[in-house]
């Protein structure tokens, strides 16, 4: 029976940590972590989930665990696999998983995520996307969405928050020709246990890119992380979907799934305003928010479902 | 079995015999041989080992740091700029006390770009935690490649080991080099085993961070293991002579300096060259000797204070500068010189940067400036060969010597052979 919220295990594998209240990227690696069971090694660069997990003597994990550089999640990853597979240890019994923040993925560590995909390496990689670099005190990433106010992109008067968009990421892993590619949202929970569990049934690299709010980066209530982590999705500033490379699903160059289509949104507006990083957006802002939601999903609906 | 093989194959032969279980592999020149010989040997069977094409030295070292977590023996290799790319990792896999070797192709540092050999490279990185070993020749690189998996994984040590060889003068010239059989390196290389790995039985967290409280006392165990590879050397190379027949001197190679006025201190293959020239010289009645170092970490600092002792005049020939200051390997030396009361003047040769020549009319002048300077003259203190040296002018008259007599050069004769 597949892995649902109902039957997850009661055992914890990421406890005692000093993550901040209301911390979407610790629920990310919780539940991973308890899909992919004992026999998983993770590794982690520096980020958020290091900071609070990582600080001798209180160590968080109860799995086989280790801190990579920045760069080098995926390379690290690349070299366990290897030096499991060098003892022959079955990688469909031993999985081994790394947890990224966004600027640690989109960033600095791309081009070994990249090289690990060329090579196939038999990894899962979970990207915990905040939106911005969190731990050094809110800085913008290649992952921060247009209007966000971080410390790097102040709203004043001349500017109003970030002035790039969201790099699509999940697209850009999937033109590698990965095997899996997902995206997630840990406002869906059963969603996101169940692409864990699937990528832990794929040989080869797995990469999943889940939403998981910072109430400390986003200005929203601690109490509000899985709500709006919910709305991100049902507003359609985020999708849930699905990559399956050729070697896994038969078809020339892959195939996507939309996982979600819903036929209404929620409002756009109303998922801006509820955060304090989104203040200083004018109506006309909200609007150009909204008119690139409405390309994304005209083209995912084309293509995709 | 003697086979004619260049430095980089000479290593990659050695790297084979140390059965390496995980190989992180990238291409620099003058290193890249090195990674295609071991393509090929893991290719047609003869080595079994995993072997990673990564996109970056940044991936090569970090995820030789990977596969040494989960407790295999791991090599990769790399060069001046390749070795500056990867040097965040260098202190991870040294603070995770990861045992990684890895050879390193001495090379010049950008800007101007420049492939050809220097040292500039490697002794730029001396404070990052790594051994550091500088072969003079090929069979000491394939030898060097069986004793660092020795040295670097003894439990007494548990430190990642990086293997220097200059670039092009070794790494691309071909020398009858003698290769030990799979039997000889078995018996004395044995596989690696260590508690610094993951367990799935005791699962553990490794790497992790350590605050103020407690960080001093990593960095205070990884300096005591440093140092303690000096016992371990010995060991190593005691061992290695009992199964091979071959034995190596320790750390330093004190050549003539006994009784000797004036010395040369030496890193790498210009050993080569100094010595010849030292035993011209001695052949005249000049008291000169050569110290080859052949440790820049752990520095044996102690040993080249006792070689040094009742030398009237030391000189540091190096590939390296530092800019504002002097040579890297002189600062060292000097270092040991004081703190031995060795009140002996030293001058500083700067030579052979980006892989420009340093030829025997310019050893027998480095010989003669370091005997004048012996004799009370008074002379600067860092000296670039060819620029501003006054070895090139004491040199001169060794000119004409030097096109017939330096070691590699056609015979004067003009006899084909």
């Amino acid at each position: 029976m597949a892995v649902n919220a109902k039957n997850i295990t009661n055992d914890e594998f990421f406890y005692g940590h000093k993550a901040c209240a209301g911390c979407g990227g610790s629920l990310v690696v919780r539940q991973a972590l308890k899909v992919l069971g004992p026999k998983t090694v993770c590794a982690l660069p520096a980020g958020c989930m290091s900071a609070v997990g990582f600080n001798f003597p209180q160590l968080c994990f109860a799995n086989n665990a280790m801190i990579t550089p920045f760069a080098a999640t995926a390379a690290v990853l690349g070299g366990i696999r290897a030096g499991l597979r060098a003892q022959g240890l079955d990688p469909a019994e031993y999985q081994v998983v790394g947890f990224a923040g966004d600027g640690g993925t989109a960033d600095i560590g791309l081009q070994a995520l990249s090289g690990a995909i060329d090579r196939n390496d038999d990894i899962i990689y979970i990207c915990y996307d905040n939106e911005a670099y969190m731990n050094t005190g809110i800085q913008k990433s290649s992952l921060t969405p247009f209007g966000a106010k971080t410390t790097t992109t102040p709203a004043g008067r001349n500017a109003h928050g970030c002035l790039t968009n969201k790099k699509s990421l999940f697209e850009v892993v999937a033109a590698h020709g990965i095997p899996y590619a997902a995206t997630a949202s840990i406002g869906y929970l059963n969603d996101f246990i169940r692409k864990v569990e699937r990528a832990s049934q794929i040989r080869g690299t797995k990469y999943i890119h889940v939403i998981a709010p910072c109430p400390t980066g986003w200005g929203h209530g601690v109490d509000a992380t899985v709500d709006i982590a919910k709305d991100v999705v049902d507003c359609g500033l985020w999708y849930l979907a699905e990559y399956e490379g050729e070697q896994v699903c038969g078809r020339t160059g892959g195939k996507f799934t939309l996982n979600r289509n819903p036929k209404e949104f929620t409002s756009v507006e109303r998922y801006l305003r509820s955060q304090g990083r989104f203040r200083a957006l004018t109506d006309e802002e909200v609007a150009l928010v909204q008119a690139g939601r409405d390309a994304k999903w005209e083209q995912m609906r084309r293509d995709w479902a | 079995m003697k086979r004619f093989l260049s430095g980089d194959e000479a290593f990659a032969e050695g790297v084979r015999l140390a059965r390496p279980q995980v190989i992180s592999a990238y291409p620099i020149t003058p290193q890249t041989v090195v990674v295609e010989r071991l393509s090929e040997m893991v290719e047609d069977g003869s080595l079994d080992a995993e072997y990673l094409h990564v996109e970056s030295e940044h991936t090569a070292l970090s995820a030789a740091m990977g596969a040494s977590a989960t407790g295999v023996r791991t090599f990769t290799a790399t060069s001046s700029q390749g070795l500056l790319y990867m040097a965040e990792v260098l202190t991870y896999a040294a603070g995770g006390r990861f045992p990684i070797v890895m050879m390193n192709a001495n090379r010049a540092t950008a800007l101007p770009w420049n492939i050809y050999g220097d040292q500039r490279d490697s002794l730029a990185l001396l404070d990052h935690g790594w051994i550091q070993a500088y072969a003079e020749d090929n069979q000491e690189a394939l030898d060097l490649a069986l004793m660092s998996f020795a040295i670097a994984e003894d439990p007494r040590v548990s430190t990642p080991f990086m293997v220097n060889l200059d670039g092009f003068a070794l790494t691309h010239t071909y020398e009858a080099i003698d290769v030990p059989t799979q039997e000889q390196a078995d018996a004395f290389l044995p596989p690696y085993v260590t508690t610094n790995k993951f367990d799935f039985q005791n699962p553990v967290n490794m790497g992790y961070s350590a605050g103020p409280e407690f960080n001093p006392y990593y960095k205070y165990y990884e300096h005591l293991d440093m140092n303690a590879a000096a016992e371990v050397i010995d060991q190593a190379e005691t061992a290695f002579a009992q199964v091979m027949g071959r034995s190596y001197p320790g750390m330093i190679e004190a050549v003539d300096c006994d009784d000797a006025d004036v010395v040369l201190v030496t890193l790498g293959s210009i050993t080569g060259l100094a010595r010849f020239v030292a035993a011209d010289l001695r052949e005249r009645g000049a008291k000169v000797g050569v110290l080859k170092i052949r440790y820049m970490r752990p520095f044996p600092g102690d040993m080249i204070a006792s070689a040094l002792e009742g030398a009237k005049a030391v000189g540091v020939l190096e590939k390296d500068v530092s800019f504002g200051a002097e040579g890297t390997v002189f600062t060292n030396v000097c270092s040991a010189l004081q703190q031995a009361g060795l009140a002996v003047p030293a001058v500083n040769f700067v030579g052979g940067l980006g892989g420009s020549n340093i030829s025997a009319a310019q050893m027998h002048g480095m010989f003669a400036a370091l005997q004048e300077r012996a004799d009370g003259q008074d002379m600067k203190r860092v000296q670039f060969l060819g620029i501003d040296s006054v070895a090139d002018e004491l040199g001169g008259d060794f000119a004409q010597e030097d096109a017939g007599s330096a070691p590699g050069d056609a015979d004067s004769e003009g006899e084909v052979r």
